[in-house]
Formats: structure tokens, C-alpha cells, sequence
């Protein structure tokens, strides 16, 4: 299975052992992985500001990297989110639509497409997991709770395959963040706000780790943990799969 | 230069964290006791579809049913006027007072009112407006718009209500209880009732098949009015229409839960035909809807039926209030709806949003609240409202994440600014160190450790 | 050209293609249940109070116990309450400002919300339901259906001036989300299932 790993551009740059873990455990369950070397960005940084039409040199490139490929896998699910819905390219329009169908945020490949049911890791800590919406409302990994259906998660399915971690319940299982991609510098108040609220619902659940799929959310609520000088620290779900000790 | 917009309103109204807790507080009650009604019923998701195809239907062919439903009121008895804006609304709704000398008049709820400004323009021409609404009666002594669509005053703390009824109704100094409160409101607005000549309602549903209008209360002060007055005056945009009789069922299931986690409303009240002897007049308004009908991506913000569930479960709403919105209808689905009115003035609005999509979840008639606020950036941005300089650094950005080499480039000398100079990303002027820590700064970008550890 | 003219033309030039209108009747499906049990829950939960009773007598009893039947003013259209109620028949309807307990009769009652559904074919004077202090329905147990499909499946194409649903007492909560009852309308509701 040739799959190519998709690694967003603030991960490339600011958390490289997220996407280290990302590779290591699609390794581990035999896929032949490759990191095409002139991937930049999915887009949605300009497309979710309105610039939309300024995104076809970032969808041009995206194409020319990852077309061939069995599969695109990116631990990300926002970003994953935005090539389905958004990625175009007129002189490639079958190549695009087929990365638009085989691309996969991290969780949902393990689940669905190597349909994992064993794991060797361990990560015996108090932790809280944190719903981000673009994976959860627009990738479905998880059950919403606006919704009148019965419940399921995808990356507790996995969670559960780790020894000894212990998962805690929160008073608002799946509320925003407040990262939401320039909105976090642009409604910086209400961001920092949003961000704050979540954070303490987790320490105040006594989570040493929070978790998650992207690591956009993560990356805001460690910059107000930090800022608060908390000891509850932030984990990409890639790392806790992939068997990191804390 | 804008002066006021969205983000620079959340900035004051979070400068009180207490007063946003409680605000988020109260709003996310109401967001779970939604939550809790619409899980008591097995069918909700099948009753949210019905209600959605319904909907999509009725502006489908909303030209005959409302001719359909304009027939049908007329052979009842009810006068029908067609208002293309707001202008010409409250030029309806003056003639119609003015014709029998009326100088006072009762209003119940609606949204479309507040939209056309109505109280102003007939309080310019010496026709006292009483609403009768608690939330408005409350917000119009205080001289402020609502800031909710069902809610009105819920910014407002009940110590704050007790000093405005204590100036203007008399209560007890200092008393801030909700029980006495309503008390004293019931007093002064059963007078109200009791003494006006004309009263005017929104309308939740019409209904094309019978001609009739429908109208929801908890309060029952649209009934009170329209029973005791002599002209009874029905406002109502032309989305408001629904085909049939029948079709009421699925919205009555839907609306009540869907705004406060009622089973339904405590008044659902159909009007057929006005009162032996009286009057009943319906006003149909467009104001922007055609216009609305005709952008194929956002049309069916006009399948809403001002549930106001979006306000509720919006991240953004809650900790920004009603207010911040400077928009009759704020909340994720004013952000949609106001854009279309003026776009200069709401641009700001649909990057109100971290497009969390919770919105869409809510809606009991299935608009794609946060899919269209993107679309509307996309609009607003092409339309040229958007800053110069926001304009040239997206610029600079596609052409930096199009090119491997530049990204490479730019990549380092981020990393290199964070790593070496720290205090030139960590100073105010960088809003999102002013609440927020930078991340720490790696050895190298994945890029580069892929290039030393995996290829040879 | 006229508003009405140029409203109906852009909305001719600006709906979408027609698209199906969906069918309801699976929405009628819904599983056994005690309907008075179910009606009587959720009407409690709203601020009514529930009474079954066999005879008026009942009621009336009920009533002046609850009541001081003879000192406050009392009205019902249905001659069962004459030993305490009083007819309107005044041509002013503000005239009924003053009652203090109104007795009517509904068509139907739903369970799932607790509604009753009033028509002017039990009344002419709308008002009648609005303006006293305190309300009592008179609600056949054999006449609670199911759900709101099946109250305007019962209602049908029916020819009323005005007809509405009542369900529990007059509230609100607008000061800071406290629910009050007792409004504008009715302060309580009590509802007798006979």
C-alpha cells in the first residue's frame, strides 16, 4: 500500500515529532510511506479568510505531490477536511478528485483502511480528549452531541487499545476551541476566551494530558496553558498511538 | 475605516469575564435544554429533514403559494398588502392607523418589525409603540435593541431590569426578584391591553392551503392584544409561507424544542379570519428576500424559522453577546442573513465564526449555517470589503505556500524569529501572544529531519 | 408596476427549479403508550395541574375548594358550571377583565406536548381563554392523541375563524432565563380529565 504522508505546514515547522510519530506508526503497520518534499500547505488559511480564488498555485502544488499515491494521509483532520471539500485544479481535475477521495486524516485510516485492532502502547495518565470540530462535524470521526443519534468515536476506538491510560469526562464533550484559523488573531478576545473555557474544563477534570486529531487546536490551547503555567500539557493523538512515554 | 465592528465589540464585552461567564452560562442552559427535548423524541432527525424539504420546496414555487395564500386570506376576509421594503412596510402599517385616527398601538414580537425600524418611524409621527413582549417591553425602556431573537434581554441582569422598572414602572428599590418583576409588568401591560384600539403581531407561519396565519407565544401577549383591539396588523416576511395545514405539525414539533427545550410553545394561534366586525390586515414584505432567493448559495438561509437555536449553541455568540453583532438578527444566522441587507456594513459578520459547524447541527430546518458564512467570505472578499492589508499579506502568503522553495525559505526565518529573537513575536502587537505562549521552537521542520533520517 | 406585481415577479425570476414536496404520513407512526399518562406528564411538567375526574360534580368541587366561587367572578360556557359559572353574553369583550376562573371545554388533547386545542366552533369570544386570573380545561381522556401529526390529522381541512393550542399556564422566563407563570394570561391551568 503506497500511501503518502501529508504533513500541514505548522506541524512541519513547529511540532515535527507529531508528524515523525504519524510516519512511524503507519510504518509499523506496513504501509509504504513516502513524504513528497514540495508539499506546502492544504490552502485553507487563505480560503477560510476569503481568498479562495488565490489558492491555485498552494491546490497546484498539492496535486503535483500527491497524485500516484494509494492513499494521502495527514494527522490533521481540518486541513484533510479542506482538500475534500475545496481542492480543484483545472488542467488536473481527475487527480484532484482522486486525492479528494483517498486522502484520510490519521484516525479514521487506522480505523477504517487498516482497520487496526491492536496497538503496543502503553500511557498510564489522566487524559481528556479534545474534539476538534472540522475532524468531528465535517470528518465524522466522532458522534455530535447536537445530534439526536446513537454515539460512537472513532479515536477513543483507538484509545481504548492503550494500556493503562485512563480517559476523564467533560462537562462540554465537544465545544470549539476557538483556534478556528485566523479567527484566533482576528477575534482574538473571544478566541483566547473560547480557549480558556476549554482548558479548564480539562483541568478542572484533573487531565495531565489533552489529546487530540489536529494539532491547530492543540497548538492554541498550549499557548494558554503555558501561559497559566498549568502541568496539564497538550499530546497529539499520533504521539499516544505511537507509544510515546510521556 | 469601519469604526465599529465585531471583534473590537467581543474585546469590550470580554473585558468583564464574570459577566461572559454568565452569559455563556445561561445561553449553553438553554443549549442543553434543547438538547434534552429533542432527544426525548425518536423522530427528530426525520422530523428535521421533513421540515428541511418542506422548506426547500415552499421557496420552490413560492410564487404560487403565495399567490395561493393571498387568495385564501382575501376570500376570509383578510386584507393583504405587499410591501417591497421597510420603507414601505411602516407606510402600510402608519396608513393603517392613521386612516382611523389611532395614535396608540400593542406590539407583540417581530423580528421583521425590528427590521424595518418600525417603532422609530411611527414614533416620528407621534404613534406611541408598546411592546408587550417581557424581553422587549424590557430592552425598549432601556432603549436598546434586543439582543436575541427570542431572548431579548437576556444580557441583561435581573438587578439591572429591577433599576429600570423601579425608574419606570415603580417597583421597590433595589428589588431584582424575577417574580416581582413580572408582576409588575403584567399590571402595566394588562392595561395596555386593555386600552389599545389597534395591535400588531408577527407571524410564525402562513399557511398558502387556508389562508390563515399562525402565531407562537409563551406569554400570550400577541393574543391579548389582537383579541381586545380593533385592527388587528400581521407582519411577515414572504419566506414565512408553508403549503399546507398539516405541515404546521413538523414546524410545531421543531420550534418550540429547538428554542428553549419546550415541547411546544403555551400559545399556538391560528387566524383564519378576523373578528366579527374587526379587522385583519397582513402585511407581505420583501425586503432583500427575493434578492436573497436569487443567490442560489444562500437562498436557504430563508428556510429559518427564528428558533434562535444557533444563537444558543454558538461558541462565538455566547461569549460575544447579542450586541457585538451591531445586526437586528445577530447569532450565526443573522451573520448569513445581514450581509445580504448590506454587505458594508456586515462584512465583518461571517468571519464572526471558527466555522465549528455546531450551528448547522441545531437548525431544525437544516440550513448550512457555517458552509455559507464561508461562502460569504468568499463574496465579501471579491466584493472588495475586506482591509487593504489583510488583502496584501494573503497575497504574499498563497505566494509563499504555492512555491516549495519560498515556503522552505519563510519556514526557517519564522522558525529563526521565534527561536533567536523572541520578544519580536512575543509583543503586543501580536494578538496572539497577548493571551497565548508561542510554541517552543523546534531543532529542525519534519522537512528537514525526513531529508537527514529517511533518505539516503 | 405595483409592489404586490414586482414582489411575485422576482420571486417567479429568482426561485429554483421545483423540487419535490416530501411525504409526511410516516411521521404518524409512533409506538403504544398510555396517552393519559404521557399527556399528563408533560402538561405537569409545564405548570399545569392534572385532575381525572368522573362527573362535573367533581370539578365543581375541586373548584370550590380551590376557589371562593361566590365572592370572585366566575364564567363558563358550559351550563354543567351553572352552580358556579356564569355564560357571557356581554357584546364588549373587555368587559371580562375582572373574572377570576374561566371554565371551557377543548376538542383534543395532545400528549407529547401537552396541548389542547380550542376552536371558535366551542366559542366565539377568542379572548376567552386569555383573560381570566385561572383556566380549566375540560379534556375528554378518550380524545388525547399521540402527537401534533396526529392533532391536525383530527383537525383536517375544518372551516375555524381562529382556533389555537393551549398548553399549560401563561409564562416567561425572559429575566435572566427564571420562569415565571402567570405572564399576561392565565396565572395556572388546571385541567380536568373527565
Amino acid at each position: 500500500m503506497k500511501v503518502a504522508l501529508f504533513v500541514p505546514c505548522y506541524v512541519d515547522q513547529f511540532y515535527p515529532n507529531v508528524a515523525i510519530a504519524t510516519l512511524e506508526l503507519l510504518e509499523k503497520f506496513g504501509c509504504e510511506v513516502s513524504y513528497p518534499k514540495n508539499q506546502t500547505c492544504c490552502g485553507q488559511p487563505m480560503s477560510n479568510s476569503g481568498f479562495e480564488h488565490l489558492t491555485s498555485g498552494c491546490n497546484k502544488n498539492f496535486v503535483e505531490s500527491f497524485k500516484g499515491f494509494d492513499y494521502i494521509v495527514a494527522p490533521s483532520g481540518s486541513c484533510v477536511l479542506h482538500i475534500k471539500e475545496h481542492l480543484h485544479d483545472e488542467e488536473h481535475p481527475s487527480e484532484a478528485e482522486k486525492i479528494s477521495k483517498t486522502i484520510y486524516e490519521l484516525v479514521s485510516f487506522l480505523t477504517d483502511v487498516l482497520k487496526v485492532e491492536h496497538l503496543e502502547a502503553s500511557f498510564p495518565h489522566k487524559v481528556g480528549m479534545h474534539q476538534s470540530c472540522h475532524g468531528q462535524r465535517g470528518l465524522k470521526l466522532s458522534q455530535m452531541t447536537e445530534l439526536n443519534a446513537p454515539p460512537f468515536s472513532k479515536p477513543q476506538d483507538l484509545l481504548n487499545l492503550v494500556k493503562d491510560i485512563e480517559m476523564i469526562e467533560l462537562d462540554r464533550k465537544d465545544e470549539c476551541c476557538g483556534f478556528g484559523g485566523t479567527f484566533c488573531v482576528a477575534e482574538e478576545a473571544v478566541s483566547a476566551k473560547m480557549g480558556v473555557d476549554r482548558v479548564n474544563d480539562h483541568v478542572r477534570h484533573h487531565a495531565e494530558y489533552i489529546t487530540g486529531i489536529d494539532m491547530s487546536c492543540l497548538m492554541h490551547l498550549e499557548g494558554i496553558l503555558r501561559r497559566q503555567k498549568s502541568k496539564t500539557k497538550i499530546i497529539h493523538i499520533a504521539e499516544i498511538l505511537n507509544g510515546r512515554k510521556a | 475605516m469601519k469604526t465599529i465592528d465585531h471583534a473590537a465589540n467581543s474585546k469590550v464585552f470580554n473585558q468583564d469575564e464574570d459577566r461572559v461567564d454568565w452569559h455563556d452560562e445561561t445561553l449553553w442552559f438553554i443549549r442543553q435544554k434543547r438538547d434534552k427535548a429533542s432527544k426525548q423524541i425518536p423522530q427528530w432527525e426525520a422530523l428535521r429533514e421533513a421540515a428541511s424539504q418542506i422548506k426547500n420546496h415552499t421557496l420552490s414555487n413560492l410564487h404560487n403559494y403565495l399567490e395561493e395564500f393571498e387568495l385564501n386570506a382575501k376570500a376570509n376576509g383578510i386584507q393583504i398588502h405587499w410591501a417591497k421594503d421597510a420603507q414601505e412596510h411602516n407606510e402600510i402599517v402608519y396608513d393603517l392607523l392613521a386612516k382611523q385616527g389611532i395614535s396608540k398601538m400593542v406590539k407583540s414580537k417581530s423580528m421583521l418589525t425590528e427590521e424595518c425600524h418600525l417603532n422609530h418611524y411611527l414614533e416620528d409621527r407621534g404613534i406611541e409603540v408598546i411592546d408587550s413582549d417581557l424581553g422587549e417591553r424590557i430592552v425598549q425602556l432601556a432603549k436598546e435593541p434586543p439582543s436575541h431573537i427570542v431572548l431579548p434581554c437576556i444580557h441583561k441582569k435581573k438587578e439591572e431590569i429591577g433599576a429600570l422598572f423601579h425608574e419606570h414602572l415603580g417597583t421597590p428599590e433595589g428589588n431584582a426578584d424575577p417574580q416581582v418583576l413580572t408582576e409588575a409588568a403584567r399590571q402595566h401591560l394588562r392595561d395596555v391591553f386593555l386600552t389599545r384600539r389597534a395591535a400588531l403581531t408577527g407571524v410564525n407561519f402562513a399557511v398558502a392551503e387556508t389562508g390563515e396565519i399562525v402565531v407562537c407565544t409563551n406569554e400570550g401577549n400577541a393574543d391579548l392584544g389582537v383579541h381586545l383591539a380593533d385592527i388587528h396588523i400581521a407582519c411577515m416576511g414572504i419566506e414565512k409561507i408553508i403549503p399546507k395545514r398539516g405541515h404546521l405539525s413538523v414546524f410545531l414539533r421543531l420550534l418550540a424544542r429547538s428554542a428553549t427545550g419546550q415541547p411546544v410553545t403555551t400559545y399556538s394561534s391560528h387566524f383564519a379570519k378576523p373578528r366579527k366586525g374587526k379587522e385583519l390586515h397582513i402585511v407581505l414584505v420583501d425586503n432583500g428576500r427575493t434578492k436573497q432567493l436569487g443567490r442560489p448559495d444562500f437562498r436557504n438561509s430563508l428556510k429559518c424559522i427564528r428558533c434562535s437555536a444557533c444563537f444558543n449553541t454558538c461558541p462565538v455568540y455566547r461569549r460575544s453577546g447579542g450586541h457585538s453583532y451591531h445586526s437586528v438578527i445577530a447569532g450565526p444566522i443573522g451573520s448569513i442573513l445581514s450581509p445580504n441587507l448590506d454587505m458594508a456594513k456586515h462584512a465583518d459578520l461571517p468571519f464572526a465564526s471558527t466555522l465549528c459547524g455546531s450551528c448547522s447541527n441545531v437548525c431544525p430546518v437544516k440550513i448550512d449555517i457555517h458552509e455559507q458564512l464561508y461562502k460569504w467570505r468568499q463574496v465579501l472578499v471579491k466584493e472588495g470589503y475586506v482591509d487593504a492589508k489583510k488583502a496584501l499579506s494573503m497575497q504574499l502568503m498563497a505566494k509563499t505556500l504555492a512555491s516549495p522553495t519560498l515556503y522552505h525559505l519563510a519556514g526557517k526565518a519564522a522558525r529563526t524569529t521565534l527561536k533567536y529573537a523572541p520578544f519580536i513575536a512575543q509583543n503586543r502587537f501580536n494578538p496572539w501572544y497577548h493571551q497565548r505562549e508561542m510554541p517552543a521552537v523546534p531543532k529542525s521542520s519534519f522537512g528537514e529531519w525526513y531529508q537527514k533520517n529517511r533518505t539516503k | 408596476m405595483n409592489s404586490r406585481a414586482c414582489i411575485l415577479n422576482a420571486v417567479k425570476e429568482n426561485q429554483p427549479e421545483l423540487l419535490a414536496l416530501p411525504d409526511i404520513t410516516h411521521l404518524l407512526e409512533v409506538e403504544n403508550q398510555d396517552l393519559v399518562a404521557e399527556f399528563t406528564r408533560v402538561i405537569e411538567g409545564i405548570g399545569a395541574k392534572v385532575f381525572q375526574v368522573n362527573k362535573y360534580q367533581e370539578i365543581i368541587h375541586h373548584l370550590k375548594a380551590d376557589f371562593e366561587t361566590e365572592k370572585v367572578r366566575v364564567v363558563s360556557t358550559l351550563k354543567e358550571f351553572d352552580e358556579i359559572a356564569k355564560p357571557f353574553s356581554g357584546l364588549d369583550n373587555h368587559e371580562l377583565a375582572d373574572v377570576e376562573l374561566m371554565i371551557l371545554p377543548t376538542h383534543f388533547a395532545v400528549a407529547e406536548n401537552g396541548a389542547s386545542w380550542v376552536d371558535d366552533e366551542l366559542f366565539k369570544e377568542r379572548v376567552l381563554p386569555f383573560i381570566p386570573q385561572h383556566l380549566v380545561f375540560i379534556v375528554e381522556k378518550e380524545k388525547i392523541v399521540p402527537t401534533m401529526h396526529h392533532a391536525y390529522q383530527l383537525i383536517g381541512k375544518k372551516k375555524y375563524s381562529y382556533g389555537t393550542f393551549i398548553a399549560g399556564p401563561s409564562k416567561t422566563a425572559d429575566i435572566e432565563q427564571s420562569l415565571v407563570l402567570g405572564a399576561h394570561g392565565p396565572r395556572s391551568l388546571r385541567v380536568f380529565l373527565v
